[in-house]
């Protein structure tokens, strides 16, 4: 069982000031799935990939990456044991072109050879499909392709797990249809953890779901029983108003 | 004299030291409380008071009382209006981006002080004290006739640094009742809290910054007219005051006003102390150090308390 | 690569060039030109810090004087032979850096420049306070003795000449190169999105400690080469206001350019020698630069050209 999951958390609790934002948090990331992490607004999702990705330090509580302990670690050690990460809010390098984007993600993993690095960052654009804006400058690409671009910062880093925040956010649907299409190829290649608000992209492109409400773990299972269980549809209805 | 009379000499000196610096520092805190931005001129226009002081009291020609009275009111109304001309052409351009601002600043303070160089010239100039009684001042000892009173020679101090120290307090008091219980405290502090949100319910954010860099700036010409009596206008004088402010804002808490003070006078009475028995450079060595380390390991100041 | 190509190309013009011109210029002129290339060093190491990693220190003087006093000490008073005592003064600016970096580095943005700028106000004290042997604000001058390599005497022009040459040209290239590497890049990153940096796995704080400690070291080289240059040496390289020359002459030539601190050394310094001419109060020339250019050029000549004409300008 511990060989199939790539990361596990145990008891991932945070505080704010007094305030939890996640309490006693025991997930499991199952290797080579779609995991989706659902949940209303406010139920800490973004708190917890926080702390997993080391953005965010823990309050209490660990986390195991292939069976290590890494609660240790800084962000960029994580980063470098195989954790990529995407940003909620679209966080590029703006004055650089997207090649440069790209391969400030691939020239840590590849080393300093240019070559390697150049063909890294080709294949990564073709297949987000921008590869033909290689040159243009990052911050002056349109929202949606800001986005892609980020995805495939994330894919040249080659991650073990590839956390995507609120990756569709934004998005137009025929966008939306191609990352659905994207996030399918990727699944067995890499473990996506994907926090998602989009429903119907969940439901298309998960394996297996966990739903948060209120910092704590509220339900575990595939697609069809989180869509059949009354507790989900209860915290997603009680908040529907709010 | 003797260790104790020297010791409160030395305590006299720095209580005036600390009251001007408390005046200065504190326009160095409002503006940086209220506008985030860190103003690098601040000690010129401190230095632009003593100049003007010294302008208004020569052109008046009259008593110097009058003079001096004179200079009170107009020098750091002068010094606000430049200050306010200066937010209004460079600082509200660069939307008071905290580098570009200290960039800006860096320049206004050559401008400033070059431009006097070249009108005021090189020359250091007194302005003469509107009274300047000298005041003895007692010592009590235990002595083997029981307790004794006797008068020291050389512990004394003068009526102008008495009303030096007095001055301030007052303006210090005053401006605190301005911030807490008026109309335009309330808008500095709506914009301190958050200057977007205050923007949205109406308060006149662009205007606001304005007058407070204005402020800031009349309150280092404030304690500079005060301070030329005793000391004399020179061109080159905004240096140290700049860099005590910078202290005493820093250790006080960045933008915390009665930290400001009580900083203000920790510093200002150390440092006449300090300088009274060791060398004054050592004392800034030692002074400037700490408040490296402060920002360092204390950010939010040595009394403030951790923002959240 | 055509790019890398036009970038080598610019370089070599501008060293061939900056040859050229010192035979052709009468010696009053070809004489400033040593000058100027040993101020384009310390504006080369700050510009490391500020152009490319984006981080702004009010305290460079402090390497600079490192330098200067590492060097003009160990020559003057131990008698040290010139490459020592160079040595020395470089390790002295790299060692200053590596402690200032690592304490400053804790904090961010307007706290980073108070902070550099507070340890070198400190700096500068210290020179004034050991005055015993420093001399203060008077300085001292270098003996002759120190001032020679071997046979070459680095007091004619010539000699002076060739020896601010290859120093500049060893930073220049250096330099170029160091920013087409890998560190190079990512310190562009860390300037354009620090937080992104980190998350794509890199370590900013490293990142940002070695491009500190490398800028103290050319800044070092510079205030080394100026005191056996010029034989000067004068708590008045410590000052503020030397920690806000590089500032200037960076922001004037362009930010974040290799040939950013070359323009802007060269055209402040002229600026300053024309005005000083006829006024004693020159620096208010640097003050009105300095809010113009925030104002209105805030990337500079250099990056003027950038934006509007050569796009690989590096």
């Amino acid at each position: 069982m511990a060989a199939m999951n790539i990361l596990e958390t145990r008891g991932l609790t945070k505080t704010y000031a007094g305030l939890k934002a996640n309490t006693d948090i025991n997930f499991v990331l199952a290797r080579g799935k779609v995991t989706a992490l659902i949940g209303p607004n406010g139920a800490g999702k973004s708190t917890f990939v926080g702390m997993v990705s080391g953005r965010t330090p823990a309050t209490s509580g660990k986390v195991f990456f292939e069976g290590r302990d890494i609660s240790a670690l800084p962000a960029h050690k994580r980063i470098q044991l195989g954790l990529a990460y995407t940003f909620q809010i679209t966080s590029i390098f703006p004055g650089l072109t997207l090649h440069e984007n790209v391969a400030l993600a691939a020239r840590r993993i590849l080393g300093g050879d240019p070559a390697k690095t150049d063909a890294k960052v080709r294949y990564v654009l073709e297949r987000v499909g921008i590869d033909d804006r290689a040159d243009q400058i990052a911050g002056d690409l349109s929202y949606g392709h800001q986005r892609l671009l980020e995805i495939a910062m994330g894919l040249a880093q080659e991650p073990k797990i590839f956390i995507l925040d609120e990756p569709t956010q934004g998005l137009a649907e025929s966008e939306v249809q191609d990352f659905i299409k994207l996030i399918r190829d990727l699944a067995g290649e890499t473990t996506i953890l994907l926090i998602e608000h989009n429903m119907k992209v969940v439901m298309a492109a998960a394996d297996h779901i966990t739903v948060l409400d209120q910092g704590m773990v509220l339900a575990n299972g595939t697609p069809g029983e989180i869509h059949a269980n009354p507790a989900v549809q209860a915290a997603y209805l009680g908040t529907a108003d709010a | 004299m003797e260790f104790g009379p020297h010791l409160m000499l030395a305590a006299l000196e720095g209580a005036v030291t600390a009251a001007i610096l408390a005046l200065t520092a504190m326009g160095l805190s409002i503006v940086f409380g209220v506008m985030r931005v860190v103003n690098v001129a601040h000690g010129e226009f401190y230095m632009l008071g003593a100049v003007l002081a010294w302008w208004v009291a020569t052109v008046l020609g009259t008593h110097p009382a009058i003079g001096f009275v004179a200079a009170l009111i107009i020098a750091p109304a002068l010094v606000g209006g430049i200050a306010m001309v200066a937010d209004r052409l460079v600082l509200k351009r660069v939307a008071y981006d905290a580098d570009r601002t200290i960039v800006a600043t860096i320049g206004m303070l050559y401008i400033i002080q070059q431009t006097t160089l070249m009108t005021f010239g090189p020359d250091a100039r007194p302005v003469e004290p509107p009274f300047n009684t000298r005041l003895a001042l007692p010592w009590f000892e235990w002595g083997e006739n029981g307790f004794a009173m006797f008068w020291p020679w050389g512990l004394s101090t003068t009526s102008y640094k008495l009303f030096v120290i007095a001055a301030a307090a007052v303006v210090l008091v005053a401006l605190w009742l301005v911030i807490t219980r008026t109309k335009a405290g309330l808008l500095m502090r709506a914009t301190q809290q958050d200057s977007e949100t205050a923007q949205a319910f109406g308060v006149p954010v662009g205007r606001v910054y304005s007058l407070v860099f204005g402020l800031g700036a009349g309150l280092a010409a404030l304690g500079a007219v005060l301070v030329v009596p005793i000391q004399q206008a020179h061109y080159l004088m905004g240096h140290d005051p700049l860099l005590l402010s910078f202290i005493v804002v820093i250790i006080g808490g960045l933008g915390s006003l009665p930290g400001t003070v009580i900083a203000a006078l920790l510093i200002g009475m150390s440092d006449g102390i300090i300088s009274v028995f060791f060398s004054p450079t050592l004392a800034k060595i030692i002074a400037t150090l700490l408040v490296a380390l402060v920002l360092v390991f204390r950010p939010q100041g040595l009394m403030g308390r951790a923002q959240t | 690569m055509k790019d890398a190509a036009k970038s080598n190309a610019l370089h070599f013009g501008v060293l061939a060039t900056l040859l050229v011109l010192f035979f052709v210029l009468p010696p009053y002129h070809a004489g400033n030109l040593s000058r100027i290339m040993v101020l384009a060093i310390y504006a080369m190491g700050f510009n490391l810090v500020f152009g490319y990693t984006g981080l702004l220190s009010l305290g460079h003087a402090m390497f600079f004087a490192a330098g200067m006093y590492g060097f003009g000490l160990t020559a003057n008073l131990a008698g040290w032979p010139v490459v020592p005592a160079f040595a020395t003064g470089i390790v002295c600016a790299a060692a200053l850096a590596a402690v200032v970096a690592a304490l400053a580095l804790r904090t961010a943005g307007v706290s980073f420049m108070i902070v550099t700028l507070m340890f070198a106000q400190t700096a500068y004290l210290v020179v004034l306070y050991f005055g015993e042997y420093t001399r203060g604000d008077e300085g001292f001058v270098v003996q002759k003795a120190a001032r020679m390599i071997g046979e070459i005497d680095l007091t004619t022009d010539t000699a002076r000449f060739f020896a601010a040459y290859i120093l500049f040209a060893i930073c220049f290239l250096g330099l170029a190169r160091v920013i087409q590497s890998r560190f190079g890049r990512t310190l562009v990153a860390i300037r354009e999105n620090e937080e992104r940096t980190r998350m794509l796995g890199y370590d900013a704080q490293r990142h940002k400690l070695y491009a500190m400690i490398l800028s103290g070291a050319v800044s070092g080289v510079a205030g080394a080469a100026y005191a056996m240059l010029f034989g000067y040496v004068g708590a008045t390289f410590a000052s503020v206001q030397y920690s806000i020359f590089p500032l200037l002459w960076v922001l004037l030539g362009g930010a974040g350019t290799t040939i950013g601190p070359l323009i802007g050394v060269l055209f402040m310094f002229y600026l300053i020698d024309f005005s000083s001419s006829f006024t004693n109060a020159y620096m208010l020339i640097a003050g009105v630069a300095l809010v113009l250019l925030t104002l209105f050029a805030p990337h500079g000549l250099a990056g003027l050209v950038r934006r509007k004409v050569f796009a690989w300008l590096p």
